[in-house]
């Protein structure tokens, strides 16, 4: 889900990295209010964590390959505007050193992963647990959150590619950019992070959602600020 | 550092030793690049031409450890599976240098 350098057109990518930028001032302006040194070992870890989970390349055999982000399950227990920053900092190196995802893409790539999942698996997951803080309904919960975090942000970077087409087209017809419609780039995005990668995200979040009710409730930010 | 902290910091080393599997798999069923990350040379093949604009922003930049290879493209799988361990290893290693200096500027002692 990383794009490349040349995909998007100035008129994609400018906008998205304004939008970054906003969600990237708000998330240091928390984390400067909030976040205190015994927490810090965390938030590296959790960046660590979400760096290494995205080189685990998943095959669909014949065909492409996809990973999970783990930015859901940090979102729930960091919370999500702690997740921004982890996340994005493990977007910006891959950019830089790994050429993983364009640079002109980084603000695109940071708000399709980066916002969009700690988001909306956040989000989700509150919604899906109400006043549970353990057992199964939390587990339905982490599995759905990082579910639907993945495949939303999938279909966010989808629409980006099949959007340019429309937008920017040569002299001679022919697209400047990524060059498939939206009626391909959409359920390509979709399809295979719905049927597979999504389903990876999701096992992600659960699993270590539930190591960390065993050995460090204390630690889940989704279940500590609830009913407080 | 806590006794969890220190099993958490292992399970990390554990998986960065795993990352292999990240590109023997896809090599093995035969899996490509993820959707819409083709270089230029796939997109020629794919679509017959490469579009102009891509063309002109993918040489912005040439990044340092490209494709989390130290090898190339032509490397063996032997040096690619040595370079990706290499590379998760670094990534981590940068990671935690940039998040603790984001961390001085930010973090209040004793809260």
């Amino acid at each position: 889900m990383h794009i490349p350098d040349g995909y998007l057109s100035p008129q994609t990518y400018v906008p998205l990295y304004g939008a970054s930028f906003v969600f990237w001032s708000i998330a240091l302006k928390k984390l400067k209010k909030e976040l205190s040194t015994k927490h810090v070992p965390y938030l590296a870890m959790a960046a660590a964590f979400s760096f290494l989970i995205q080189m685990f390349n998943i095959p669909i055999p014949g065909g492409t390959t996809g990973h999970a982000v783990g930015a859901g399950i940090i979102a729930l227990l960091l919370g999500p505007w702690t997740a921004v920053i982890a996340v994005s900092v493990v977007l910006i190196i891959q950019a830089i050193v790994f050429g993983d995802g364009g640079i002109t893409a980084i603000g695109a790539n940071c708000f399709n992963m980066a916002v969009v999942i700690p988001f909306v698996s956040y989000g989700v997951f509150r919604l899906m647990s109400g006043n549970s803080k353990s057992g199964k309904r939390v587990s339905i919960a982490a599995f759905l959150s990082g579910y639907a975090g993945l495949t939303l942000s999938a279909f966010v970077t989808g629409l980006q590619f099949g959007i340019q087409p429309m937008i920017a087209t040569g002299a001679d017809g022919r697209p400047l950019y990524a060059p498939y419609p939206l009626e391909v780039a959409l359920p390509a995005m979709v399809l295979e992070h719905l049927l597979l990668f999504g389903i990876v995200e999701g096992v992600v979040t659960v699993l270590l959602l539930r190591y960390f009710l065993k050995n460090e409730t204390d630690m889940i930010y989704a279940l500590s600020v609830k009913g407080s | 550092m806590t006794k969890s902290q220190r099993k958490l910091w292992i399970g990390l080393l554990i998986m960065a030793l795993l990352t292999p599997l990240g590109i023997i798999l896809p090599e093995k069923f035969k899996a490509g690049d993820a959707w819409g990350e083709w270089g230029a040379e796939t997109l020629e093949k794919l679509l017959g031409y490469v579009p102009e604009g891509l063309k002109r922003l993918t040489e912005l930049w040439k990044a340092p450890v490209t494709d989390y290879n130290f090898g190339g493209e032509e490397s063996s799988m032997t040096v690619q599976i040595i370079s990706y361990i290499a590379s998760g290893l670094l990534g981590v290693l940068i990671i935690g240098l940039v998040i603790y200096l984001i961390s001085r500027f930010m973090a209040k002692n004793g809260k």
